[in-house]
């Protein structure tokens, strides 16, 4: 046996042989870990398996129903060759290094540890084929691994949990293989997901269903005014409130803290604070968007350009103008911000429904100045993420609160507080202009953003994926204090709205079919061309179609894999019915249809939402929405048809969280145009946008 | 604070609560129910739907005081069996993604279900359509509706 063992540049490998047989390598060890003594496998930060042969594969990212808990433990056990009803995951607390980055974001989590999960659970097989090998006294290369078991040519077999104690005593193999996808029979099934059963039975916890010993709640009345902040407060009445224990100054805002949520919000209701109203107490959506119409007026900052688009905008026969405006819009997650924080003497322990661990952990180490290892967080199951829990200002609450009161808090905030203290997608104003050859070809494409402050949220999505000779993407950043943040597919969702419906203009500029004009210029994007006709052939693009009903199409490059829909609706009246959205997505190696399926519907309700009903407000300097009727989302009776045609793919892996989101909302609103001959240029769309002038 | 006894679960209960306190606070926090959500607290939503004497109520505008001498049902009360075709079809089909909205979803199509044995899309529509989602599982909750119909229903 050649006891040589890699270590890799990052990884600091440990070898300690334990009583009890058991053998921990590890990434690093934490002092004061306890070392199991009864012969776990455990060859990687990535999984555990045990004497009776459970698998358990730990889970470094978090699940907020994009189904990583399950995926990552398909890829592990596939290569492992477990027998999948021995698996289970659990959830990683964070850890600056040992999961690698924890950051729940960019439909990044499948894509980013697929190669890495494959090699874990291979390591763990080639390890327990040796420890069987050895136990024969047998070559490896005449045993196999299957369901659970080590199986030699003679039909001798021994199951995992029999080998992991001899195998945790051997070196970790390098050059693991990989399996041939062909053989996979975990991997593009459809396994039921590890979460489902507690999430109906109700035996799934949330940060906001969990308490922990002397745990204390508390609500932070904060500011209404953007930028603004509290200058005094009365809380005599707050305090007779029963039920509410004090009330404190943070740095968010004045906290009543209680021995129940509802006493912590009653408290606040009879809180008395004045505020300062900030520097934006004049705002509104109106001077915004004045400010925003101002700014175009002018030339940018050059994002992308290529050529000369002023001039071939110029002299191009065929010129199109247009303006496309689309809104700031919240996440509204079902589950409000939510956070439970304990500072002790030296030490923070923190139960977060967080996409960001290792931001959780960073932002705890900074308030109370504690070194990072001194900071647990407990990663929650998270009740909707789309971005919000990538911000940890709510772990900021808990973690002051905590500390001034001198026990475990947990934060609660109302649906108001989420409505209106969110980071928004941000709102964009945008000026685009096509030139047309006299052939219909585009020659020319010029599309100046004006958004506010996050040139990343604004700008990302914005190079269209079409072979147009000359082009000028540019930009003006504008200042209003409204806090941004990044809102499923984030830059695509606004920009491809701006870019799909105008490139479906300038096709019928050209008087040419919207599918076959954008396949005409694809040439560069081949893979997005493929979802394209794809989509557009399982939709029956082309076919003839009642009046008042129409057909529109969109195409969208992000997050790695390229997304094609077919929107079919009808309108009548001035009444918009969306009959199906077609969706064709290839996004490379695939692990979990269904999940993907559920991924793909999941995005397209938001994006209809966003389309049709999503809409954040300004009005003298505060967000005017605090509630689902003044911030209205989708609902069932809104929701079409969706059909979801995964592609099979040669393509390298892509992400499937947000790639469905960006081609809906144009995709509807070419259809409308289809439909009606009326052209949606801003969102939401709106009843009167819809009847004919 | 008012002494107030209700039934939850087929189990009696007394709790000392202030009469006004929101039956959902007084589920989750006095009595350690965590299945019924907090999510709107104005009954917008439908998150923190519990039956009682049988009906969809929204718990998060009903008062404790709104609730004495009734029978409560929560998602719990459900879930004691786990062969409920409701539920079992809601595993079936994948319902749940983030799983937050869940309980209530399942409250409102269990109640549905008990009056409507064969409900049609338009009578799931009417029934479900202002029990929110944004994970936008409403396509798999009518047909998780429909399976559980077709597989004899809910008594």
């Amino acid at each position: 046996m050649n006891p040589t063992m890699t270590v890799s540049r990052r990884d600091f490998i440990k070898v300690v042989s334990v009583a009890g047989g058991g053998l921990m390598l590890g990434f690093r060890i934490p002092a004061g870990e306890s070392i199991p003594a009864d012969g776990i496998l455990e060859p990687n930060a990535w999984l555990r398996i045990d004497t009776n042969g459970i698998v358990t594969v730990i889970v470094g990212r978090s699940e907020m129903g994009q189904g990583v808990a399950t995926a990552m433990p398909m890829i592990v056990a596939e290569e492992l060759e477990a027998d999948w009803s021995n698996v289970t995951w659990e959830q990683a607390d964070a850890h600056p290094d040992k999961y690698g980055n924890m950051t729940t974001g960019g439909s990044m989590s499948v894509r980013n540890f697929y190669t890495r999960m494959r090699t874990a659970g291979a390591t763990a097989r080639e390890m327990l084929i040796a420890a069987a090998a050895k136990q024969w006294n047998v070559e490896p290369s005449a045993c196999r691994a299957e369901k659970g078991m080590v199986v030699h040519t003679s039909g001798k077999k021994l199951a995992f949990g029999k080998l992991v104690k001899d195998a945790a005593t051997l070196p970790l193999p390098t050059d693991v293989k990989l399996k041939d996808p062909k053989d996979f029979t975990i991997l593009r099934r459809s396994m039921p997901r590890f979460d489902t059963p507690p999430k109906v039975y109700a035996t799934a916890r949330f940060c906001s269903d969990m308490t922990v010993p002397e745990m204390v709640y508390a609500s932070i009345e904060r500011c209404p005014y953007v930028g603004g902040k509290a200058t005094g407060f009365d809380a005599s009445k707050a305090r007779a409130i029963p039920g509410v224990n004090d009330v404190i100054e943070v740095n968010s805002g004045i906290a009543v803290i209680a021995d129940s949520t509802w006493a912590a919000f009653r408290g606040r209701e009879a809180l008395n604070v004045t505020w300062d109203r900030g520097p934006w107490s004049a705002q509104s959506t109106d001077t915004i968007r004045a400010m925003f119409v101002e700014a175009s007026k002018t030339a940018g900052t050059s994002g992308e350009s290529k050529g000369n688009a002023q001039e071939s905008f110029e002299s191009a026969p065929t010129k199109i103008e247009a303006v496309y405006e689309a809104p700031f819009v919240a996440h509204a997650t079902m589950e409000p911000m939510t956070c439970i924080a304990h500072v002790k003497e030296g030490a923070c322990e923190i139960w977060a429904p967080t996409q960001s661990p290792q931001g959780a952990q960073y932002t705890a180490a900074q308030i109370l100045g504690l070194p990072i290892e001194k900071v647990t967080v407990h990663v929650t199951l998270i009740g909707g993420g789309f971005g919000r829990r990538l911000n940890s200002d709510y772990v900021d609450d808990a973690v002051r609160v905590s500390k001034a009161v001198g026990a475990p808090v947990k934060i609660v905030w109302t649906r108001a507080d989420d409505m209106k203290h969110d980071w928004y997608r941000p709102g964009t104003y945008n000026v685009i202009k096509g030139g047309l050859d006299a052939s219909g070809n585009p020659v020319s494409w010029m599309h100046r953003v004006v958004g506010p402050e996050s040139r990343g949220l604004v700008m990302g999505g914005s190079t269209p994926p079409y072979d147009i000779p000359n082009l000028l993407v540019d930009y003006h950043i504008k200042e209003t204090g409204v806090r941004l943040g990044a809102w499923r597919s984030v830059g695509p969702s606004q920009n491809a709205f701006v870019i799909e419906c105008f490139v479906d203009e300038m096709a019928h500029a050209a008087k040419k079919d919207p599918f076959e004009f954008r396949r005409g210029m694809m040439e560069k994007s081949p893979r997005l061309r493929r979802a394209m006709e794809y989509a557009a052939e399982k939709a029956g693009w082309g076919r003839t179609l009642p009046p008042g009903v129409g057909q529109g199409i969109a195409a969208v490059e992000s997050f790695g894999s390229s997304a094609a829909q077919v929107a079919e609706v009808s309108v009548k009246d001035g009444r918009l019915m969306i009959n199906r959205i077609v969706t064709a997505v290839d996004c490379g190696p695939y692990v979990n249809p269904d999940t993907i399926r559920a991924q793909i519907e999941s995005a397209v309700a938001m994006a209809l939402s966003a389309a049709l009903k999503d809409e954040i407000t300004v009005q003298d300097g505060q967000i005017v929405q605090s509630n689902f009727d003044d911030y209205r989302i989708f609902t069932m009776k809104d929701m079409p048809a969706v059909e979801v045609h995964i592609m099979e793919s040669d393509e390298p892996i892509g992400g499937i969280g947000e790639p469905a989101l960006p081609p809906t909302a144009p995709a509807v609103c070419n259809a409308i145009f289809a439909a009606s001959g009326i052209r949606i240029r801003r969102l939401p769309i709106r009843p009167d946008d819809l009847r004919k002038k | 604070m008012s002494s107030i006894k209700f039934t939850v679960n087929g189990k009696s209960r007394t709790v000392e609560v202030d009469p006004d306190t929101p039956l959902l606070w007084v589920l989750r926090e006095t009595l350690g129910l965590t299945g019924t959500k907090y999510s709107c607290g104005q009954g917008l939503c439908g998150s923190c739907t519990v039956h009682i004497d049988g009906e969809a109520v929204r718990s998060c505008v009903t008062t404790a005081s709104l609730a004495e001498g009734k029978a409560i049902t929560t998602i719990e009360g459900i879930a004691v069996n786990r062969k409920h075709p409701v539920l079992q079809a809601w595993i079936s089909e994948e319902v749940p993604q983030c799983g937050y909205c869940q309980p209530g979803q399942i409250m409102q199509a269990t109640a549905l279900l008990r009056k409507n044995r064969k409900p049609t899309d338009a009578d799931i529509d009417d029934a479900m359509g202002d029990v929110l989602c944004r994970c936008g599982t409403y396509l798999r909750i009518r047909k998780a509706i429909h399976v559980a119909a077709a597989g004899g229903g809910v008594k």
